[in-house]
C-alpha cells in the first residue's frame, strides 16, 4: 500500500472524529508551543548577552588588586597593594598581543554649566580606554597621551550629560565647572544606553587620568600617588585570551613580589567570560523549563497513544476486513502509524503557530529579548513526528497483531 | 489432475478454559474448479469454521488443506494474506463495507493491497460494480445504499482481484427473500462464467441454486449430494 493512500485513509479517519482528534492533539500543541517559546527566549537571551559583551568591549580584560574580582570571594581586595601607572606601562610594553591598555580612577562630583547642576561619575582614564571599552567618539576628539601626562583639564562627555547640561546642544568647546574647577569639553561619545542591570552608561564624564588624580585625589591610597583602581587591557583580534592572561599574571607576580606558590594578590578577569558564566546559571533555569516542556510533550504523547488505542479498538472490524482482503501486518501497522504521525504533525504545526504567537506576546508584555529562528519549524516538525512515531508504535503494533477472524467478528 | 480444493482429515479445535470444542472433526472433501457448492447444517455444526479454513483466514489444528496446489497448513500470517488477496473473494453476511467510503473505493480495496496503481484500481472496480448492476451508484457511501445494494458492492469487491474461489458465508442472511433471489442470480451468472462458488446457507431455496449440497453435523459431513 502506498503512502498517498495511507495518508488519505489517515486524514479521513481523523476528520471523522475531528473534535476527539483536536483534543488528543492538545498536549502536542502545548508541548511544541512551549518548546518554541523556550527556544526563542533562550536564543534571544543569548543574543542579548553577546550584544552586552560587545558593548563592554568583547576582548576586554579587567585587572584589579585583591585575589578575586567577581563573585562572592573578595579575598582582601582592600588590603592588597594598589596597581599603579607603572603597572599600566609595564603591561603595555611587555605583554604581546594587546590593542590597548588603560588605567582607570573614579570620582563623582557635581558638574555645573550655566545655571544647571548635575551630579555624575567622573572617570580618569588613559587615551586607550575609549577603544578598549568600545566607546565611539561622536563629536570632537579625545585627549592625547601628552595631554594626559600634563594633566590638562579636558573632558569627553556622555549623551546624558549633553541632555542634562546642554539641553542636547553640541557641547564641544564649552567650559564647565567640575567640583568648582574649570574644564573644557573637547569631545562627546556615542550613546550606549542602559546596561543589563539598568544603569545609564551615558551618564558619565571622561577626563585624563592624571588630571583627575591631581584635582580630585582619586585613586590615591596610602603613600602611592600613582595608584589606579582598575586596569583595562584590550586583547588584539586573533590573540589567545588564555595566553595574554597568563603573561599578565606572570608579569604582575614579578612586579609585586608574589612568592612562588603563593596565591595572586591581584585578579585578571575576562568580562566576556564573566558574563557568559553568569548566563550559564540562567541557562540552568532554561534547562528546567526544557524539562517541563519535555514532560508536557510526554503527556501529550500518552494522550496520542490513548486515542490511537481507542481508534484501533473502534475499528477492529475494519482491520479484520482489511486483513481478510489481503492486507499484510505491516500494511495495518503503517496505516495506524501514519495516522498517529499525521495527528501529531497537525498538532505540531498548530503548536508552531501558537508558540510563535505566544513568543511575540511574551516579548511584547515582558519586554524580553526574543529571537525567532527558522530552525524552530524543524524543531516543531521533528518533535511532533517523533512523538507520533514513539507513541503510535504500540497501538499500531497491536492493530497489526489482530487475528482476522476475531477482528471480523468483533462487535 | 487434482481438485481445486483438497481437504484431508481437517480438524479444528477451540479451547475455552478447560473445555475443548471440536468445531471440525475430521473433514475430507474435494471441490473441483468451477463447482457451485452450498454448505448447510445446524447452527454450530462447523460451517463457518470450514469456510475460514478454505478462505485462508485460519489454520487447521490438524489435517491438510491444499488449494490450487498450495498447502496452506504451514503458511505464516503474511503469506496467508497474500494468498487470500490472490485467490479468494469473500462475501460476508454483514457486508463489512468501510463506512464513509464510496462504493468505488470499497470495491477497489483488495487491489490496494495487491499494489495495483490507482488508475487501474478505479477501472477494475468500476467494471465490477457495473457487472453487479451498480454502475450508477459508484460514489455513494454504504449508508446511502440499501442492504441488497451494499451486498452487491461487497460482491464487486470480492471479484475485483479475479479470484479463483468465491466464499460466501450466509450472503443472504441479512436480506429479504426478493433481494436474496437477486443476489443468488448474480452468483449463478458468476458461476456460469467459471468461478468456483462455495456458500453457506440455512435456506433451502438458496441452496437449490448450487449444484452440490453438503450438510454438516457436529463438525462432520453428514450428507454430500450433487
Ligand atoms: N473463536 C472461537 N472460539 C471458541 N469456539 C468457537 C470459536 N469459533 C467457533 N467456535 C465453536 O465452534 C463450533 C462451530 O462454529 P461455527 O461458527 O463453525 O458454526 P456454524 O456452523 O457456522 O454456525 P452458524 O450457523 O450459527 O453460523 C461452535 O460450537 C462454536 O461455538
Ligand atoms: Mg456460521
Amino acid at each position: 500500500m502506498n503512502l498517498i493512500s495511507s495518508l488519505r485513509i489517515a486524514l479521513i479517519a481523523l476528520r471523522v472524529n475531528a473534535l476527539r482528534s483536536a483534543l488528543a492533539m492538545l498536549g502536542v500543541i502545548i508541548g511544541v508551543a512551549s518548546v518554541i517559546v523556550l527556544v526563542s527566549i533562550s536564543e534571544g537571551t543569548k543574543r542579548a548577552v553577546e550584544e552586552q559583551i560587545a558593548s563592554f568591549g568583547a576582548n576586554l580584560l579587567i585587572i584589579r588588586p585583591g585575589s578575586s574580582m567577581f563573585g562572592g570571594r573578595h579575598g582582601g581586595a582592600g588590603t592588597a597593594d594598589p596597581l599603579t601607572d607603572s603597572d599600566v606601562e609595564a603591561i603595555r610594553n611587555e605583554v604581546a598581543g594587546l590593542a590597548g591598555v588603560s588605567g582607570e580612577v573614579n570620582a563623582s562630583s557635581t558638574v555645573v554649566f550655566g545655571g544647571v547642576n548635575w551630579s555624575t561619575r567622573i572617570q580618569g582614564v588613559n587615551p586607550d580606554y575609549f577603544s578598549a571599552r568600545d566607546w565611539t567618539i561622536a563629536e570632537g576628539r579625545t585627549f592625547s597621551g601628552a595631554e594626559d601626562q600634563s594633566g590638562r583639564r579636558y573632558v569627553v562627555v556622555g549623551q546624558t550629560i549633553i541632555n542634562e547640561l546642554f539641553d542636547g546642544a553640541d557641547p564641544v568647546g564649552q567650559a564647565i565647572r567640575i567640583g568648582g574647577q574649570p574644564f573644557e569639553v573637547i569631545g562627546t561619545v556615542a550613546p550606549k544606553g542602559e546596561n543589563s542591570w539598568g544603569m545609564d552608561q551615558d551618564d558619565i564624564i571622561f577626563a585624563p587620568l592624571n588630571t583627575i588624580r591631581q584635582r580630585f585625589g582619586a585613586g590615591i591610597r596610602g603613600t602611592q600617588r600613582d595608584a589606579v583602581q582598575t586596569i583595562y587591557a584590550d586583547i588584539a583580534p586573533g590573540e589567545s585570551t588564555g595566553r595574554v592572561i597568563a603573561d599578565i599574571q606572570d608579569l604582575l607576580r614579578i612586579r609585586r613580589d608574589v612568592p612562588p606558590g603563593a596565591e595572586d594578590d591581584f585578579a585578571v578577569g575576562s568580562l566576556a567570560e564573566f558574563i557568559r558564566a553568569r548566563n550559564e546559571t540562567e541557562s540552568q533555569l532554561g534547562l528546567l523549563l526544557a524539562v517541563g516542556a519535555a514532560i508536557v510533550l510526554l503527556v501529550g504523547g500518552i494522550g496520542i497513544m490513548n486515542i490511537m488505542l481507542v481508534s484501533v479498538t473502534e475499528r477492529t472490524r475494519e482491520i479484520g476486513l482489511r486483513l481478510a482482503v489481503g492486507a499484510k501486518r505491516r500494511d495495518v501497522r503503517n496505516q495506524f502509524l501514519i495516522e498517529s504521525i499525521v495527528l501529531c504533525l497537525i498538532g505540531g504545526l498548530a503548536g508552531l503557530v501558537t508558540g510563535v504567537g505566544g513568543t511575540l506576546i511574551y516579548a511584547q508584555v515582558g519586554q524580553l529579548d526574543i529571537a525567532i529562528d527558522p530552525m524552530i519549524v524543524g524543531i516543531a516538525i521533528g518533535a511532533s513526528a517523533l512523538v507520533g512515531v514513539f507513541f503510535g508504535l504500540y497501538p499500531a503494533h497491536r492493530a497489526s497483531r489482530l487475528d482476522p477472524i476475531d477482528a471480523l467478528r468483533f462487535e | 489432475m487434482s481438485a481445486l480444493i483438497e481437504c484431508r482429515d481437517l480438524v479444528k479445535t477451540y479451547t475455552m478454559g478447560d473445555q475443548t470444542v471440536r468445531a471440525l472433526d475430521g473433514v475430507s472433501l474435494d471441490i473441483e474448479a468451477g463447482d457451485y457448492v452450498a454448505i448447510m447444517g445446524a447452527s454450530g455444526s462447523g460451517k463457518s469454521t470450514l469456510m475460514n479454513l478454505m478462505g485462508a483466514l485460519d489454520r487447521p489444528t490438524a489435517g491438510s488443506l491444499r488449494i490450487a496446489g498450495e498447502e496452506l497448513a504451514g503458511l505464516d500470517a503474511d503469506r496467508l494474506a497474500a494468498f487470500r488477496n490472490r485467490t479468494i473473494g469473500f462475501v460476508f453476511q454483514q457486508f463489512n463495507l468501510l463506512p464513509r467510503t464510496t462504493a468505488l473505493e470499497n470495491a477497489a480495496l483488495p487491489l490496494v493491497y495487491a499494489g495495483v496503481p490507482a488508475e487501474e484500481r478505479r477501472r477494475r472496480a468500476l467494471s465490477r460494480l457495473e457487472q453487479v448492476g451498480l454502475g450508477e451508484r459508484v460514489d455513494h457511501h454504504p449508508s446511502q445504499l440499501s442492504g441488497g445494494q451494499q451486498q452487491r458492492v461487497a460482491i464487486a469487491r470480492s471479484l475485483v482481484n479475479d479470484p479463483k474461489i468465491l466464499l460466501a458465508d450466509e450472503p443472504t442472511g441479512a436480506l429479504d427473500s426478493q433481494t436474496s433471489e437477486d443476489i443468488m442470480r448474480i452468483f449463478d451468472t458468476l458461476n456460469r462464467e467459471g468461478i468456483t462458488i462455495i456458500l453457506v446457507t440455512h435456506e433451502q431455496e438458496v441452496a437449490e441454486h448450487a449444484r452440490r449440497q453438503i450438510v454438516f453435523r457436529d463438525g462432520q459431513i453428514l450428507e454430500d449430494r450433487s
